[in-house]
């Protein structure tokens, strides 16, 4: 982690000079299309009742890879993300159509349970959602509800690694059974990240992590990203295209498609490819009005 | 010369002007109207409620001053000098017993199907009005049902299948679970508010990380629901504790009972019984000297019952929400 003086990042929604991003982007290690393929999604749809939000989502994820998932707001990223740990389950009149496979076995599958899959992918949500319980409680939860262990050094190992993977062990070693309501938004943010590592799960889902925090806080969370990815697969949503293009891999590009007919919104998803391609040589049209500042 | 300040786009004003402005004070008449209002309602409802407790306190003061621990270990006798609340306070505590132990669970459990496991449909609306009106429902009502089958239905039914045990006749054990049935419909509904008001991001954090619904509802949405629930349910108890409309119904014994030993004897619950508020109204129509007092001296100590059981329950409050 270095001086929060070095993550000084730029503001959220202020379009920058598109040769910024795309230097960015092409600062990044090379893309290597040989990596595993963790999830392959195949014309996945989402429906709320008869609403249809999202159709025709085609893309495959890569392990240890960061994928961005960017576009206007009520574009269906977030949607689309929440299919991969089967967090709309919980939503009623969702419902999921297409395919979605982890590791080659549909998640969506009668035999898979939901319980299972949200322990090997994790969730980290928009605004900062602890426990309102000790910062100890809220890391080891996720152990104990999993069986990897019930208490004692065994759980306080686990507790005190996924705290430092997660860069905050530092400033609460010394308040573990403290409520977690009393940290600042970024540590709560942190603890979240903790939260969800602590399980050892394979994949980390990232909704808008960053929206509700500073840009010091976010450079934090930016910086982990980097450095956790060696062990994780991360897929991230984000309003931010800076932030896109400083983290991610590849970069998939939604947009909001409207039907004149029934007035209805649906999200589609325009482009898929490597980060640097997406800012600097994108294919659509779309994409380069959207990630140019043009428009979005 | 003046210091001058261009606010906005208007034209340059002296500081003394901004001052003015700033100090300017618009009446605002409807507020403090508004506020003079409420605060008379406040005042109201507590001059009313103290001059109750005053007059009562007073009025019982003779009998609580010299002899307290006969009035509240006698028998019910006809004699105002020797009567005591005994088995009222036994009716009262059973009652209070079973109102915890069968609509506290009850209640809550069927709060939590209704607000984390039933599908939103319209069978589901439906039953959700029914309960809301179920707790509309005259207390009296109640006594009837309860009459009607925990007195004469069960009466009927064979020993082993509760007829006659507990149930069945004029018993404690009748009146106790008639008043649970009473206040069911209040324990859901203030439960099912309890547990609505608990966060979504709480249950998401929860099942993001791999637990189960159970799991979840366990460890999270219970803790955090506790408070409300806990007051709801005490309001509940306090409302069965002071019915005695529907004790009437079911078979209250209103004069001479029988001599009952043991305060915690399980075996009377298939005897007769009374409660507090039944001995209040029937000595409140008492015509003869010393029954006022007697009266008074009864109502002090049920509003010491309700208030060490309301007390009970706010410590208890207060506990869960340090935890949580």
């Amino acid at each position: 982690m270095p001086p929060e003086t070095d993550t000084e990042p730029e503001t959220t929604g202020d379009p920058r000079p598109r040769v910024d991003m795309a230097s960015e982007a092409a600062s990044r290690r090379p893309l290597d299309d040989d990596r595993t393929i963790v999830f392959h999604v195949q014309d996945l749809e989402v429906h709320y009742g008869t609403f249809r939000a999202v159709r025709d989502i085609n893309l495959v994820v890569r392990q240890n890879e960061v994928t961005a998932f960017i576009g206007p707001s009520g574009c269906g990223k977030t949607t689309v993300l929440r299919c991969f740990n089967r967090m709309n389950d919980l939503v009623e009149i969702a419902r999921v159509g297409g395919r979605i496979d982890y590791h080659g076995v549909d998640l969506y599958d009668p035999q898979v349970s939901a319980v299972e899959v949200r322990r090997r992918i994790g969730m980290v949500f928009q605004k900062p959602n602890p426990f309102p319980k000790s910062i100890y409680d809220n890391v080891s939860y996720g152990p104990r509800v999993a069986g990897l262990a019930k208490k004692g050094e065994a759980l306080d190992e686990i507790v005190e690694r996924s705290l430092r993977r997660a860069a905050l062990w530092d400033e609460v070693k010394d308040r573990l059974k403290a409520s977690a309501m009393g940290l600042s938004g970024g540590q709560q943010q942190r603890l979240c990240i903790a939260r969800a590592l602590a399980v050892d799960p394979e994949v980390i889902l990232m909704d808008e992590p960053c929206s509700a925090l500073d840009p010091i806080a976010t450079g934090r969370i930016e910086d982990l990203m980097e450095e956790i990815k060696a062990e994780y697969t991360i897929i991230i949503v984000t309003h931010n295209m800076q932030q896109a293009a400083r983290v991610s891999d590849r970069c998939a590009f939604f947009t909001t498609e409207v039907n004149e007919e029934s007035d209805t919104r649906t999200g589609v998803l325009v482009e898929f490819d490597g980060t640097e391609t997406m800012f600097s040589n994108p294919s659509d049209e779309r994409t380069e009005n959207y990630v140019t500042g043009r428009f979005g | 010369m003046a210091v001058t300040h261009t606010i906005g786009r208007g034209a340059p004003v002296a500081a003394d002007a901004v001052r003015a402005r700033l100090q300017g004070k618009r009446a605002d008449t409807r507020g403090v109207g508004f506020r003079i209002l409420i605060i008379g309602a406040l005042a109201i409802s507590l001059v009313t409620l103290l001059i109750l407790l005053v007059d009562v306190a007073v009025t019982g003061w003779p009998v609580l001053s010299t002899r307290l621990g006969d009035f509240v270990s006698g028998d019910l006798r006809t004699s105002p000098d020797e009567a005591g609340i005994f088995q009222g306070l036994r009716g009262t505590f059973w009652i209070g017993v079973f109102t915890v132990g069968l609509a506290f669970p009850i209640g809550i459990g069927a709060a939590l199907y209704l607000e984390e496991y039933a599908p939103r449909n319209a069978f589901t609306r439906f039953i959700d009005i029914n309960i809301r009106n179920l707790a509309g429902v005259p207390s009296i009502v109640f006594g009837i049902l309860g009459f009607a089958i925990f007195v004469k239905s069960l009466a009927l039914f064979p020993d082993w299948l509760g007829g006659g045990l507990f149930f069945g006749g004029r018993t404690t054990a009748a009146a106790g679970v008639t008043l649970a049935i009473l206040v069911l419909p209040i324990v859901i509904i203030t439960s099912a508010e309890a547990i609505r008001a608990v966060p979504d991001s709480i249950r998401e954090a929860g099942f993001g990380v791999g637990a189960t619904r159970w799991e979840v509802i366990r460890a999270h949405v219970l803790p955090y629901a506790a408070p409300g629930i806990l007051t709801g349910t005490v309001l509940s108890l306090a409302r069965a504790l002071g019915e005695a409309a529907p004790l009437i119904l079911v078979g209250a014994v209103t004069g001479r009972l029988g001599q009952q030993t043991g305060f915690f004897d399980v075996a009377q619950l298939q005897e007769r019984f009374t409660a507090m508020p039944i001995v209040i109204t029937t000595w409140a129509g008492r015509p003869q000297q010393g029954f006022e007092a007697l009266t008074a001296a009864a109502i002090v100590i049920m509003l010491l019952v309700v208030l060490l059981a309301n007390g009970t329950a706010i410590v208890l409050r207060n506990r869960f929400e340090k935890r949580r």
